[in-house]
């Protein structure tokens, strides 16, 4: 059986949805991060594929830009992660409860 | 890149060298003073914004049709370097009485002025997301910047997470539009859109998509709930800085994206779009009405204000986009004004920004009372006043184009808004102050104050000069 675009599109969706409920459901702050990950390389599968299939290279330029704003991301997240882990001296997302109303 | 290009994104390049100069001032004065950052930054946006202004208006492209050199993108980039400008001189007074001394932040403040400014000139979803990613990360770090409090760190933390949650559903938009429709560029996107006689699913499931991921950053509701959080964890400057210049470069985007490039495929989500605008009208207004804090309460009417914005977009004509245009530049003024007058009042460090902090101030402060009383009468929406004319003018293009129930709804708000605005200038006025009521009031932040009055009462008595240029400007 041949891999063609839809496949790849349907590998990137379940790709986006496991982030999706990830961020959702999980509770650790680090795994959360790690599913947001997830939820922007999903989409990065799917602009390449869909960059191949149209044979353009716009799209895969795209992906360069969001690795590099991902990574960005992933770098002050951690910077604050590890101020809630001083502040708190926990990674679960329960404890973050100074802010209602 | 030839000399037009050059000249075209002047003001950017202003800025970055800005951010950058802002770094090195504050390396020069080995850390210990962030005032010489300031200045800078201070100088720095305030040329920009007077370049912005003053650069040819007539709509061409720049960068190989990367971005969009129209009077919409020179008035919005004035409006994000004037944001910029006033937190900067907003912010040493409330960092100094919360022992915060670093340069950084004023460096990362001309980003954030930066990134705005790229969002609302993009003419290609990827430049968008860049953008708006330049302003997220800076903003991310602006917001936990109070690492001593855990409040602050909260904020940003949760901020983060959101945003980049929702980043990610605008990026899927993107890459199932590029899929349905084969680009990335707004004025193609438009092209193949008025060629082609339906769109497919792909495409339609990316816009949703889209519309999510703007949703969020708008905060508009049910994808509102980070925000009260945020605006209330955050040091109150960057609060005052976002709630004004980031919710405007996301509506810039949000005009261009779905009111402009996408505008033919309006039927797919005017009803989504206008149900959202109902709802966020509602919710922000009822919730800010049981708040104690005024930072709160300021926090839930901006998410009230972005319902009545979104009528402007669901309304979808130019008119309603150069009044969405006016309800902005209004909102960025009346906004920082409030917030202004609460650091202000509430700059000791011990100060909650609860409604008993402001009970009498204005007795003591007449001047200051009266300008805070403009900035309520505003927010509110009582003539003669910029807020006044921004809700009159987006209503009145939400009624031409049949929208009435949401113009009922958004009257109705209105009223209700009253309450809890009106609520701060009882409490300043009619109120006995109570304890010590000693504040300094540097000459440049009063003037600011002062200023950003005056403006709001020249553009409610002469609403018509503005609303024009708006209409010249419009994409």
């Amino acid at each position: 059986m041949a891999v063609d675009l839809a496949h790849y599109l349907l590998l990137s969706a379940v790709l986006f949805g496991i982030g999706v409920m990830g961020v959702l459901t999980r509770k650790n702050l680090i795994i959360i991060l790690m599913c947001v990950e997830l939820m922007l390389n999903a989409v990065n599968l799917s602009f390449i594929a869909l960059a191949r299939h149209a044979a353009d290279q716009e799209a895969q330029v795209v992906v360069f830009f969001v690795l590099c704003v991902a990574a960005a991301e992933v770098a002050v997240g951690l910077a604050i992660l590890i101020s809630v882990w001083r502040k708190r001296g926990t990674m679960n997302i329960d404890a973050l409860s100074a802010l209602r109303g | 890149m030839d000399s037009g290009d050059f000249m075209g994104v002047l003001p950017e390049l202003i800025v970055v060298v800005t951010a950058l100069l802002a770094i090195l001032a504050d390396v020069a004065s080995k850390g210990r003073n962030p005032s010489a950052a300031q200045g800078v930054t201070v100088l720095g946006l305030a040329v920009a914004a007077a370049v912005a202004l003053i650069s040819p208006s007539e709509q061409t492209m720049l960068m190989a049709g990367q971005l969009f050199n129209d009077g919409f993108s020179a008035w919005f980039r004035a409006l994000f370097a004037v944001a910029g400008l006033a937190t900067a001189i907003f912010s040493p007074l409330y960092l100094t009485h919360r022992k915060i001394r670093l340069g950084e932040y004023y460096s990362l403040l001309a980003m954030c002025v930066f990134g705005m400014m790229v969002m609302s000139a993009a003419a290609n979803l990827l430049l968008f997301f860049v953008g708006l990613e330049t302003m997220s990360i800076a903003l991310y770090v602006l917001v936990s910047f109070r690492r001593d409090d855990a409040a602050s760190v909260e904020g940003g933390l949760k901020y983060l997470v959101l945003g980049a949650f929702s980043s990610a559903f605008l990026l899927y938009g993107m890459a199932l539009i590029y899929g349905g429709i084969g680009s990335l560029d707004y004025v193609a996107i438009g092209e193949a859109l008025r060629q082609s006689d339906g769109i497919g699913p792909m495409t339609v499931t990316g816009i949703g998509l889209l519309l999510v991921g703007f949703a969020f950053k708008v905060s508009a509701v049910p994808f509102h709930f980070w925000s009260p959080d945020v605006y209330e964890g955050a040091p109150t400057t960057i609060t005052a800085f976002m709630s004004t210049g980031a919710k405007a470069a996301a509506f810039v985007g949000l005009i261009r994206v779905f009111g402009v490039a996408l505008i033919l495929t309006s039927e797919h989500w005017t009803t989504a779009l206008s149900v959202m605008a109902a709802l966020t009208m509602t919710v922000g207004n009822f919730v800010a009405l049981r708040q104690t804090s005024v930072k709160r309460m300021l926090a839930y009417s901006s998410i009230a204000h972005a319902g009545y914005l979104l009528v402007g977009i669901v309304a979808g004509t130019p008119q309603a986009f150069a009044a969405a245009g006016f309800y902005l530049i209004g909102y960025a003024l009346m906004n920082l004004g409030a917030f202004g007058v609460l650091m202000l009042i509430n700059q000791r460090g011990k100060g909650d920004y609860s409604f008993e902090s402001l009970r009498g101030m204005g007795t003591v402060y007449p001047v200051l009372g009266l300008m805070m009383s403009v900035f309520m009468f505003s927010l509110i929406g009582i003539p003669p006043t910029a807020g006044f004319f921004g809700k009159l003018y987006v209503f009145s293009a939400a009624i031409e184009q049949g929208h009435l129930w949401l113009v009922i709804i958004g009257l109705l708000n209105s009223a209700v808004a009253a309450y809890y605005y009106l609520k701060v200038v009882s409490t300043m006025f009619m109120a006995k102050p109570e304890g010590d009521v000693a504040i300094s009031q540097p000459f440049a932040y009063k003037a600011v104050l002062a200023i950003s009055s005056l403006l709001i009462i020249v553009i409610g008595l002469f609403p018509d000069q503005l609303v024009t240029a708006m209409l010249r400007a419009v994409p």
